[in-house]
């Protein structure tokens, strides 16, 4: 699998999705600078986490108009894979590539540490080889991550089981406890209704190894790689 | 030509710094507050632009239309 980790100023995350991706041997990845314009030749897109323009006006919204956009958006067209993580979920909902926005959390408090989530369908590529209502644990830092979108959107997500992720309890319940920014159903990641674009606000590439405390980041690029496979089967 | 852009979020989105600040203001003894919404003011100077390029500006940048209402005003 070829896989681009694009590069926008501000981006922070962009090294730890490389090394994330590199550690699979069936993985060739590359670091891609905003101001390219193809991506012609990559599976998967990754948009890293960080503060791409210093999050000047609202998070993601200067990033949306990089050059490089242009060439995810065509991308996103012709059902290449695209995965935004944190920063990257904000950009894709700037972009209009995926529906609804990330406010302020709730509390105002940036919040950083050790989140459940829980895997809410397999029936997208990220998450086809992980059972529905498995739990993963993934590290979360941000302060804005309160996803909200309109009742209409809202209901449009749920008919078409575009929720991937939800934040949940150790015991797997999506109460208001378990929520850490005050998400709207407890919403931590959707795709698009053609399932090739996934946004979340936990960052799976920092939890790839022990020695990190998580290797269920790993599981969603694995889900991915058998993904590949069988589309080239 | 001069513009000023007011945005303000919608009435449906929580606006946790404006919950934040007007219990803070209540802390100060401002008792008669019943709610406090925070928004943002941009400035434009501007060598030319047409109305609709400047409404344009507002619905594709300025501001988040899922999130936020503006409010356009042109100074000549």
């Amino acid at each position: 699998m070829r896989a681009a980790v694009l590069q926008f100023p501000g981006s922070n995350g962009d090294y730890d999705a490389l090394m994330a991706l590199r550690s699979f041997p069936e993985i060739s990845a590359q670091l891609i600078w905003h101001q390219e314009s193809s991506l012609d030749t990559y599976d998967l897109i990754l948009l890293p986490g960080g503060f791409s323009y210093g999050d000047y006006l609202r998070s993601g919204a200067i990033a949306r108009f990089s050059p490089i956009m242009q060439a995810v958006r065509r991308a996103a067209e012709e059902g290449k894979w695209i995965l935004g993580i944190c920063n990257g979920f904000q950009i894709l909902c700037e972009a209009g590539l995926l529906p609804g926005v990330l406010l302020r959390n709730r509390h105002l408090l940036f919040c950083a540490g050790e989140q459940i989530v829980r895997v809410e369908t397999s029936n997208t590529p990220f998450t086809k080889t992980i059972s529905p209502k498995s739990l993963l644990r993934l590290p979360i830092a941000h302060g804005e991550g309160c996803y909200f979108a309109s009742k209409e959107t809202l209901k449009e997500l749920l008919t078409n089981d575009q929720v991937l992720l939800r934040y949940a309890t150790a015991q797997g319940m999506t109460t208001s406890e378990a929520n850490p920014n005050g998400s709207l159903e407890n919403i931590a990641g959707i795709c698009n209704k053609e399932r090739n674009i996934f946004g979340l606000m936990p960052h799976p590439e920092r939890a790839f190894e022990e020695l990190l405390g998580s290797r269920d980041g790993r599981k969603i690029i694995e889900s991915l790689l058998a993904s590949l496979h069988g589309l080239i089967q | 030509m001069k513009a000023r852009v007011t945005i303000m979020p919608q009435a449906a989105v929580l606006d946790p710094a404006g919950v934040a600040t007007a219990d803070a203001l209540k802390h100060l003894g401002f008792e008669g507050v019943r709610s406090v919404r925070i928004g943002k003011s941009i400035e434009l100077d501007l060598e030319h632009a047409t109305e609709e390029e400047l409404h344009q500006a507002c619905r594709d940048l300025l501001s988040n239309p899922i999130m936020e209402d503006y409010h356009l005003e042109i100074f000549s």
